[in-house]
């Protein structure tokens, strides 16, 4: 039996963007500044969509939680060949307060009630790197998680994954429902072909909120500051070998 | 094909905007990098072409139920400034295919016209060429000297030769301009679809051109070459409307062109500017520098709503002929003044090849050219202009 997946998207600012803190130290600038779908999540619709083509899922959900523009990324998702959307709309502070917990707890949620046999995300998204959220949401769903993909094979409602690790790679193989999230070297993302992007206009978007799905999204953590990492310094020029080691000795690296 | 285009001019719709963001991000990562090789090895790019033919670029406005992508003429525009300022080459290589190939078979011919020479040349696996001008005309198009006479109850035959055309050698086709009777003079122009190879065709030497390198341009020599009479596009003697009604169409994909190459200066130029210090201050604090990048970008504004209102034209089956000549103006004087500036804002740094500006001003020189030279816009725009008015007025 074909399986169903369920896809999240995170519209986050685009990589190419030099990112600036604001001067009050609360956050990053977002205003005006380009957003894009995160580059590990455009991975995972990737990884969704090739599972539907092989004939292996039947149905590929795409989700996203947070404000109005979320529509565009989903849209960008179903332009990639997801069938339907589903829009958790949070908005203003309690989208600037959201955190991994709350957007796992609302994707169990979804995943729950659209009783999917797989939840495909990225590994983490390029803005808050927390790396936290798949395993949070195999936590929740008490359901088996395999991190860090890059490679998946599914068959008959199993699941073998290599995962990228310090060491190397592992091969895990998991039994379905499952948590996937993918890494860099999963697959290479399509680009939208013009067809699609048209297709994608009379795609379902369904809109619903936190409370829709029982899900309270309160934080749990308080953001303090925000600063710039340090401004690299300049490196120096050592004479020869015998400067360079008393040197390192000095700084205390050997 | 959709006439409501969803979009004002000042903004678009939303899937406008997936199609632009989805080309910029091809343009950005699979011909942005390469260009400048391109540029250097002359190389004709046979993958990238397959690239756009994947993603329905090389037959944007082809109704879907013949197979094309069934987008309106806007998304042509927006498609065309996108790839052009990834690779100027690739932009004429897919503008050649769309307007001046595709265009003119999809709109005047027959059921199996469409299945030979429309159906295979939608996913950039072939692609066609469009022959209408000559060693001894451009601009003067109907002094065509390349004769087509009755060879026998199913074939002419075709005598002459066409210069400068685009895709020359890779094309698998071409759309040829010749005459029946000289003496009807542009009236007795026919238009022939001629597969290639084909004896009695063949290729004049690759020109070595100034820029646009990586696509091919070149002689069409026709001697003797048989051509089928089913091959004849439209009715005998339309020959020159469809030229022009083509063309038409060509310019608006040109004029994209043209501002994807002056998009690329200005934003070099910015680039630039913003990193560079000289009298202490970042050449974007000089005033004289910023008097440079306002008139650029104004410049690229102005064109650039000129194409969208020609296109917006189009698309809504209203006559666009002096809106597509405004803006193939417009946008390709701005191409060549945002070139040209970006290198004066560059200095020394904009002559040599290590950055892009050189590229763009060799790239944005033939956008005044080709396609109807910027002389032949202003007769066509006064044209119509003389004509709009007297309409009115007494």
């Amino acid at each position: 039996m074909a399986i169903r997946i369920l896809v999240g998207v995170k519209r986050a600012i685009d990589y190419a963007v030099k990112v600036q803190v604001k001067t009050d130290k609360s956050g990053v600038v977002t205003e005006g500044v380009k957003h894009s779908m995160n580059p590990f999540d455009e991975i995972a619709v990737e990884e969704a969509i090739r599972l539907k083509e092989k004939k292996v899922a039947q149905e590929v959900i795409a989700l996203s939680c947070g404000p109005a523009q979320c529509q565009e990324t989903l849209r960008t998702a179903l332009a990639l060949g997801a069938d339907r959307a589903i829009h958790v709309e949070v908005t203003g502070k309690d989208y600037e307060m959201l955190q991994p917990l709350a957007i796992s707890k609302l994707i169990a949620a979804v995943a729950k009630k659209e009783n999917v046999d797989l939840v495909l995300l990225g590994k983490l998204a390029i803005d808050d790197d927390s790396n936290q959220t798949g395993q949070m949401v195999a936590g929740l769903l008490s359901w088996p998680q395999a991190v860090f993909a890059s490679k998946v094979d599914i068959k008959d409602k199993t699941a073998e994954v290599m995962r990228e690790i310090d060491g190397g790679s592992e091969t895990l193989r998991v039994k379905l429902p499952a948590v996937i999230t993918s890494d860099l070297r999963l697959n290479q993302p399509r680009f939208a072909n013009l067809p699609s992007i048209q297709k994608a206009k009379k795609k379902p978007m369904a809109k619903m909120s936190p409370k829709d799905l029982g899900v309270d999204i309160k934080p749990h953590q308080e953001y303090l500051s925000y600063e710039e990492p340090p401004k690299r310094q300049g490196g120096g020029r050592v004479a020869n070998v015998d400067e360079l080691i008393s040197k390192l000795k000095e700084k205390g690296l050997i | 094909m959709s006439t409501n285009i969803g979009s004002s001019l000042f903004t678009l719709s939303e899937s406008h905007e997936m199609l632009r963001k989805t080309c910029r991000d091809f343009a950005d990562r699979e011909l942005k990098p390469i260009a400048a090789k391109l540029d250097k090895t002359h190389e004709y790019p046979t993958d990238i072409v397959k690239k756009l033919g994947d993603l329905g670029l090389m037959c944007v406005e082809v109704d879907e139920e013949l197979g094309g992508s069934g987008l309106d003429s806007l998304a042509y525009a927006i498609a065309m400034e996108e790839i052009s300022r990834g690779c100027a080459s690739c932009g004429v290589i897919m503008s050649v295919n769309n307007s001046l190939y595709l265009g003119p078979i999809t709109k005047y011919g027959n059921k199996q016209q469409h299945e030979q020479f429309v159906k295979p040349f939608l996913n950039g696996e072939r692609v066609g060429c469009f022959a209408l001008s000559e060693p001894g005309n451009g601009s003067d198009a109907g002094a065509a000297s390349t004769i087509v006479k009755e060879h026998n109850k199913t074939n002419y035959i075709m005598n002459g030769t066409k210069a400068w055309i685009t895709n020359g050698y890779e094309a698998e086709a071409t759309v040829v301009f010749a005459t029946t009777d000289k003496s009807l003079k542009h009236k007795g122009i026919s238009a022939f679809i001629v597969k290639k190879p084909t004896d009695g065709l063949s290729l004049g030497k690759k020109e070595d051109k100034l820029g646009i390198k990586a696509s091919s341009t070149c002689n069409l020599i026709f001697e003797d070459c048989i051509v089928p009479k089913e091959n004849l596009l439209g009715k005998q003697g339309d020959g020159f409307k469809i030229a022009m009604a083509t063309l038409d169409s060509g310019r608006i994909g040109i004029a994209a062109q043209a501002l994807g190459i002056a998009q690329a200066a200005l934003e070099c130029a910015l680039d630039y500017a913003r990193k560079r210090e000289v009298f202490g201050k970042q050449l974007t604090q000089l005033q004289a520098i910023q008097m440079k990048l306002a008139d650029m970008e104004v410049r690229l504004q102005s064109a650039r709503l000129l194409t969208w209102k020609a296109a917006s034209l189009k698309s809504q089956g209203e006559s666009y002929t002096k809106f597509a000549a405004m803006a193939k103006l417009a946008a390709s004087e701005c191409a060549t003044f945002n070139a040209h500036q970006a290198i004066q804002i560059l200095g020394g740094m904009g002559y040599v090849s290590d950055m892009p500006a050189e590229r763009h001003y060799r790239d944005a020189r033939i956008t005044e050219i080709y396609e109807g030279t910027s002389e032949i816009q202003r007769l066509v725009i006064a044209g119509n202009l003389i004509k709009e008015y007297s309409a009115t007025n007494a």
